[in-house]
């Protein structure tokens, strides 16, 4: 039953129709940061919002929508999420990645490839990937027009001079076709390689920030790296206790006093969609 | 008497919307508009729904031919520009103005740059023009009748100014493909 | 396993549940009413109208009832509700000059035209627990009341400026930005950034404020003049093309006088930092216009190093609602990103560079 009172999806029309023409520029500048008029949601900030009005602008009665947030549809945030959105447009939701035609995301890509007919959403907090190093937007702003990256660079140097690699191990920084550097959000740097020549059209929403990305299907999408250090996709070295993947992304439980780790797959419908512990050949 | 906008405004802007998004997304492809509205001349039945879709009192539109004018103030609310040089959205249902014309945007903010919807005589699939970049997995064909004769010189200087540069949307009949300024375009 | 974060829609519903039973409290006592919360804990009321920036009383009294009592929270839920209204049109400026006078102070002179009215303010009460309020008490006694005086209050700073000594602020009639609908643009204009601050935290403009008085950012302030009351609001329907009279609204609204060396184009003059604000909510006014006099250093030359003094940090830090749920959605599950530090750290250890 969608909730009386209340535009289709929750945003009026006049906000839709804002968010969908910035979507389309989005679109055709891949990678760069388009400001928007985000709006106050029912959810706090940090918690979606962006996310939630990309997500409600594209939605539609004919669409399919998960939610995950750290790969999981059973997070608190992500059940939250998905009600709201069944409460708000009475759209079919489901687990299965392969159902969906659309997934929101916090913080991971599905193990599943992605096909032409979905749209993967990400919930993104901060969307400059400078930020850390610069935390003027004028500033960054003007570094992305001139594709002034050398911050980045030095800092990813400095990193391997001192560590001998490079410390960032999650919301690691891509560029987008070559021109844009880009916050892919907080995913593990494991996920990055997903988001090279995407089959799924990839949008980004940063709501407190009030801006918004994309990248179109297909576009070459690169981690920052040298030539002598390469990107490296890093995962536990270890099996799900579930279903025995030695291939995706793993969480790390606890399980006893005497500090016994367990891992399982973090993308639950992965790990629910495998044949139970047939232990992959390490 | 004001011909009628869309059946549902609600849920049909969100099936032009979708189909816009996707022709943008891949470029060069083309969509059949799932739902039209009653579009006035000289307004082809595709061009009017993505104006319906996308276009309110936040964005002035400029039209080359004044006859739709009241039909778009009345339905989406829109202001009608005189000029082509500052809007947001411009329609062509004649003759094509020059891309360097329209608003580019600027290095810092590219995305204020124009929309341009063209009518066209007719788009096709699987021949003419062989498209490449962002949204492309491998090649994108693509044959539009109806530009005007320097169109890919134009195409050009537009794609070497990205960021900067125009967006267009070409509408014949009931269907549309995009091009975003990010598309190379070379003759097939 | 893992009940703590895969507790899902069963654990949410029970949560809520044991929410509305914590807010009502004991249920052998009576149960708040929003009138009473309106009526009886109003300055609470006003400062959620203001960071909520939408002026509506009974909305207010009832987002700080159900927010049991958290302004911040109480606040969102105004701003949650106040996005999901139609928007007729912008109203005409608000004459403050006109405003009927609750209160009004200057600390720069003794006396002046219309004279100072404490008005109903906690200064000089003796900050004693009053005992007597926790008994439930017979009806309060009336204060002394007076005729109005008829006398015109004109604005402190309009004397000062009357008399060359006050920097005349240049006219703007350019359309001021609305960052409830667009996001803000750096630099941004004075009438932005007075947006921003004015549904800003009143304890983060108030520790700004209070910097620019110990030395970050150096303003000399004077409290030019406090005034409180109620201003007319008025609205032009364009199919009228004249303004109608909407209602009163109250509004607290702060002149302060700073110095100013002047420059190589204007003399040594005073200059103003201005804030104002929904209902009575005098201390949030004042930091504000500390604040606003900070972030003018630029355009009035003067070094700009303080915190205070630059917009981005100021503006994009101020606003309670963007602040509140970006600190707690750190409790929000990050697992997947903790792991692949865990890992990260790990390798590092091992001295192997991944």
């Amino acid at each position: 039953m969608i909730e009386q009172g209340y535009n289709f999806g929750y945003l009026d029309e006049n906000t839709k129709r804002m968010i969908r023409r910035a979507l389309l520029k989005a679109v055709a500048l891949p990678g760069y940061q388009v400001p928007f008029g985000s709006r106050e949601m029912p959810l706090p900030y940090g918690w979606g919002t962006g996310g939630i009005q990309l997500t409600a602008s594209v939605i539609g009665p004919d669409d399919t929508l998960k939610v995950i947030d750290q790969g999981a549809d059973d997070t608190t945030n992500a059940v939250s999420i998905r009600r709201f959105f069944h409460r708000v447009t009475g759209v079919a939701t489901t687990e299965r990645t392969a159902e969906a035609t659309i997934i929101q995301t916090r913080h991971r890509v599905p193990e599943a490839t992605l096909g032409e007919h979905q749209i993967l959403v990400y919930q993104v907090p901060m969307p400059e990937p400078l930020f850390r190093l610069e935390p003027r937007v004028a500033e960054t702003r003007r570094m992305h027009a001139l594709a002034d990256y050398g911050l980045m660079h030095v800092k990813l140097y400095e990193d391997i001079a001192r560590h001998g690699a490079v410390t960032t191990s999650y919301n690691y920084p891509v560029m987008v076709n070559q021109r844009y550097l880009m916050s892919p959000s907080p995913i593990p740097a494991f996920d990055n390689p997903k988001l090279d020549r995407m089959p799924a059209l990839q949008l980004f929403g940063a709501g407190r920030e009030k801006r918004l990305y994309a990248v179109p299907p297909y576009t070459p999408v690169r981690s920052l790296d040298f030539e002598d250090h390469p990107f490296v996709p890093v995962r536990a070295d270890a099996a799900c206790v579930i279903c025995g993947s030695r291939a995706s992304y793993l969480d790390e439980l606890i399980v006893d006093d005497g500090g016994t780790r367990h891992f399982v797959c973090s993308d639950t419908d992965y790990c629910a969609s495998r044949p139970p512990l047939q232990e992959d050949a390490a | 008497m004001i011909t009628a906008g869309f059946n549902d405004p609600v849920l049909d802007s969100q099936r032009c919307f979708r189909a816009v998004l996707d022709a943008m997304s891949r470029p060069g492809r083309i969509h059949r508009l799932p739902a039209l509205p009653e579009a006035p001349a000289p307004l082809n039945p595709a061009a009017a729904a993505v104006l319906l879709t996308l276009v309110d009192a936040d964005t002035p539109v400029w039209l080359d031919q004044p006859e739709a004018a009241d039909w778009l103030r009345f339905h989406a609310g829109c202001p009608v520009a005189a000029e082509p040089g500052a809007v947001p959205f411009a329609l062509a249902a004649g003759a094509m103005p020059a891309l360097a014309s329209l608003c580019q945007g600027s290095e810092e903010e590219p995305h204020l740059a124009a929309t341009l919807l063209v009518q066209v005589a007719a788009l096709r699939a699987g021949q003419g023009w062989r498209l490449a970049g962002p949204g492309i997995e491998h090649e994108h064909r693509l044959e539009v009748v109806g530009l005007p004769a320097d169109f890919l010189a134009q195409w050009a200087a537009n794609q070497a100014r990205f960021p900067r540069g125009v967006d267009l949307v070409l509408c014949a009949g009931d269907q549309l493909a995009c091009l975003p300024r990010s598309v190379q375009i070379t003759e097939g | 396993m893992y009940v703590a974060v895969k507790g899902g829609e069963r654990a949410i519903g029970n949560a809520h549940a044991w929410l509305d039973e914590t807010r009502r409290g004991d249920p052998a006592l009576p149960e708040l009413s929003v009138q009473q919360v309106e009526q009886q804990l109003g300055l609470a009321v006003d400062r959620v109208m203001a960071e909520g920036s939408c002026h509506d009383r009974g909305l207010a009294a009832l987002a700080v009832k159900q927010a049991k009592g958290d302004l911040i929270e109480a606040a969102f839920l105004l701003r949650a509700y106040r996005t999901t209204l139609a928007r007729f049109g912008t109203s005409e400026p608000v004459e403050t000059g006109a405003m009927r006078i609750q209160r009004r102070i200057s600390a720069t002179y003794k006396d002046l035209p219309g004279g100072q009215v404490l008005g109903p303010t906690f200064d000089y009460t003796h900050r004693l627990l009053d005992f007597a309020l926790a008994a439930e008490r017979e009806a309060v006694p009336p204060a002394a009341e007076a005729e109005a005086d008829p006398t015109p209050m004109p604005r402190v700073t309009e004397l000062l400026a009357r008399e060359g000594l006050m920097r005349r602020e240049p006219a703007d009639t350019t359309e001021p930005p609305d960052l409830t609908r667009e996001p803000m643009r750096f630099p941004t204009s004075r009438a932005g950034w007075l947006q921003a601050l004015a549904r800003g935290d009143e304890g983060f403009l108030l520790g700004l404020g209070y910097s620019t008085q110990r030395g970050y950012g150096n303003s000399h302030p004077f409290a030019g003049e406090i005034r409180m009351g109620e201003v007319t609001v008025e609205f032009t329907p364009p199919e009228l093309g004249f303004a109608i009279e909407l209602g009163e609204i109250t509004v607290t609204e702060c002149q302060m006088v700073n110095q100013f060396a002047g420059s190589k184009s204007e003399p040594p003059q005073f200059t103003r930092g201005y804030g104002l604000v929904f209902g009575h909510g005098e201390r949030k006014a004042m930091a504000m216009a500390l604040v606003d006099r900070g972030l003018r250093a630029e355009e009035l030359g003067e070094p700009a190093e303080a915190p205070a003094q630059s917009q981005e940090f100021v503006l994009y830090h101020c606003d309670n609602v963007e602040a509140t749920g970006f600190v707690e959605h750190l409790k929000l599950p990050h697992y997947v990103d903790f792991q692949s530090e865990l890992e990260k750290i790990r390798t590092l250890r091992k001295g192997g560079g991944a």
